[in-house]
């Protein structure tokens, strides 16, 4: 565990001490900013007809945001320790590859949702300066930090995956924006494709992230979802752990 | 498991072989290195060195063979191996963006350090490798030899029991390289050390003992004074004489001992001979007596030592041929 703090510290130094690190932050309260400055002006005179959040959710600049950021933070996770060969001198201290792993994904994902911090903001406005009641509850905004959260670990894990599995950190962000995007174009598949009893769409369904993270923003909890993002990203980890252990046999 | 733990032996290396897609870098390798040794792994690039090095740092496994380190497999027993050995890569690794002393906190918080302790530790390594100074500076910003020093402080600051660095002295100026060698020398006895280097000088001055490698194999190992000794026979012998050069030649070729001889003219009634004996002897007595008998003047009588650039050329040189045909 002493270890493990160690680790997670340096990684999270990394991000916070570095210009990269505030550059994402800054390019993301960006869009955000954008999104709000666009919502706010789409408002303002009929009723709403669904939650801010739904409304965040259902433009395109949250998927922008999480599929742009996440092979950015990602990308240098291992990379660029196999590049400039640290990962020799990481690797041959007592330390444990479970740990290397998981130290790196903790700490990506703990600058994901820091990234993610300005939305609140941007909802603390919308709340205090409207006063429609169905716009803002706690439950959709539960839902909605549930949802991001989910994501970002199912795109970052993947991200750690494709960083291990590479020395180059372009190639290991290209691979992860490879798979964002295509996630993107299933779900956008799967939208303009209504269910029906063939398997495969109900397949293409069940990857549809749209309406999964739809369900979060309006404070809906759905299980199968949960468990849909917990389960890859744990398989992604479990990936990762193995191509790092692979090392030891290759 | 437990027997070399009771010996004195730190590496133990048998038939150790590692292959590359298509190339074999370390070839059936076996060697011992006892505890408190300094050896050097000299060799060119490409000899096998750095492979070796990884091999026994855990870094990376070998394709077949047994390497032991302290009694444990480092296949097998990799974190007690790992526990026990500072191991300083080629090129000397770091995070650029970490502070010195951050740096080393760091590092020996992962090598299992208390918080105390570490701190202890980092204070001690910081002052024997020079680096109080720079405690606070940004690693990025120091200069190579600084860097080299925080990678040598690195490998000690957990005080294991064996220290591999490998190419310590790569890229250095000569003032930085006479600190580092200095660093290492006093490291004897309380530590073991296996340092690669394609320096032969170099491993003169800091090692017990050599092994050379060549192509994957070690082609031979033992004292800087053991590898000299076969070459050392044949040795020639300068000597610096004021006499007449006619009369010098005429007594060199009276002499049995002296197979060759070659008499030229040195700077003013100096003339400049280089003899070689025969059957190895040394002429060094014989030419004192001809110049004391005949009253001359001797500025120089040396005999050339081999240096161990000489003894590596004629290891590696049958083999350049092989590869040749």
């Amino acid at each position: 565990m002493k270890i493990f703090w160690a680790l997670l510290r340096r990684e999270l130094a990394s991000f916070f001490f570095s210009l990269t690190g505030y550059v994402i932050i800054a390019a993301v309260t960006f869009l955000i900013g954008e999104s709000f400055a666009q919502l706010i002006d789409g408002l303002g005179t009929d009723p709403w007809p669904m939650p801010v959040t739904q409304m965040f959710f259902g433009s395109l600049y949250f998927w922008m945001i999480v599929l742009l950021v996440a092979p950015v933070i990602t990308m240098r996770l291992f990379a660029l320790e196999k590049a400039s060969g640290t990962f020799e001198t990481l690797m041959t201290t007592p330390v444990g590859d479970f740990q290397v792993v998981a130290a790196k994904f903790a700490a990506a994902l703990f600058f994901y949702v820091v990234m993610w911090l300005p939305l609140l903001v941007c909802l603390f406005i919308v709340g205090r300066f409207t006063n429609q009641a169905n716009a803002l509850d706690s439950g959709t905004i539960g839902g909605m930090c549930l949802g991001i959260f989910l994501a970002g670990g199912f795109f970052l894990s993947f991200g750690c995956l494709a960083s291990a599995l590479t020395r180059s950190q372009m190639a290991a962000a290209m691979i992860s924006l490879a798979f964002g995007i295509s996630q993107f174009a299933l779900a956008w598949w799967a939208k303009n494709n209504p269910v029906s009893d063939q398997w495969q769409s109900q397949l293409l369904s069940c990857l549809n992230i749209f309406d999964q993270m739809n369900d979060f923003a309006r404070g809906v909890v759905d299980t199968r979802a949960v468990i849909f993002y917990a389960s890859l990203t744990l398989l992604f980890l479990f990936l990762t752990l193995r191509l790092v252990e692979s090392r030891r046999w290759r | 498991m437990g027997y070399s733990r009771l010996t004195n032996l730190m590496i133990q290396v048998s038939n150790l072989t590692k292959r590359y897609a298509g190339r074999t870098a370390v070839n059936d390798i076996s060697f011992t290195v006892a505890r408190g040794e300094i050896v050097g792994l000299l060799g060119p690039n490409g000899a096998g060195k750095s492979t070796t090095m990884r091999i026994l740092s855990c870094f990376m496994p070998a394709t077949s063979g047994m390497a032991r380190v302290a009694g444990f497999d480092v296949f097998h027993q990799s974190v007690e191996v790992r526990r026990r050995i500072g191991y300083m890569p080629e090129n000397n690794p770091l995070y650029p963006e970490m502070r010195v002393r951050e740096y080393l906190k760091f590092r020996a918080r992962l090598k299992g350090l208390g918080w105390r302790r570490s701190r202890e530790r980092v204070t001690t390594v910081m002052e024997q490798c020079g680096l109080t100074d720079v405690g606070r500076r940004v690693i990025g910003q120091l200069s190579k030899g600084y860097r080299q020093r925080v990678g040598l402080a690195d490998a000690l600051v957990h005080e294991p029991e064996l220290i591999i660095l490998d190419e310590p002295t790569i890229g250095l100026d000569p003032h930085q390289i006479r600190s580092v060698r200095q660093l290492i020398k006093s490291l004897a006895g309380k530590h073991t050390v296996l340092i690669s280097t394609h320096i032969l000088p170099e491993a003169e001055m800091m090692c017990s003992r050599m092994l050379i490698m060549l192509g994957g194999k070690i082609r031979a190992a033992g004292t800087p004074e053991d590898l000299q000794r076969p070459m050392a026979g044949g040795s020639q012998i300068i000597a610096e004489i004021a006499a007449p050069s006619e009369i010098l030649r005429e007594c060199f070729s009276k002499i049995p001992e002296i197979e060759q001889f070659d008499v030229s003219a040195g700077e003013g009634e100096f003339q400049r001979c280089v003899l070689t004996p025969r059957d190895g002897l040394d002429l060094r007595p014989i030419v004192f007596a001809l110049a004391r008998d005949r009253g001359w003047v001797v500025r120089e009588l040396t005999r050339h030592r081999h240096s161990l650039e000489d003894i590596y050329v004629q290891i590696t040189k049958p083999d350049e041929e092989e590869e040749i045909e």
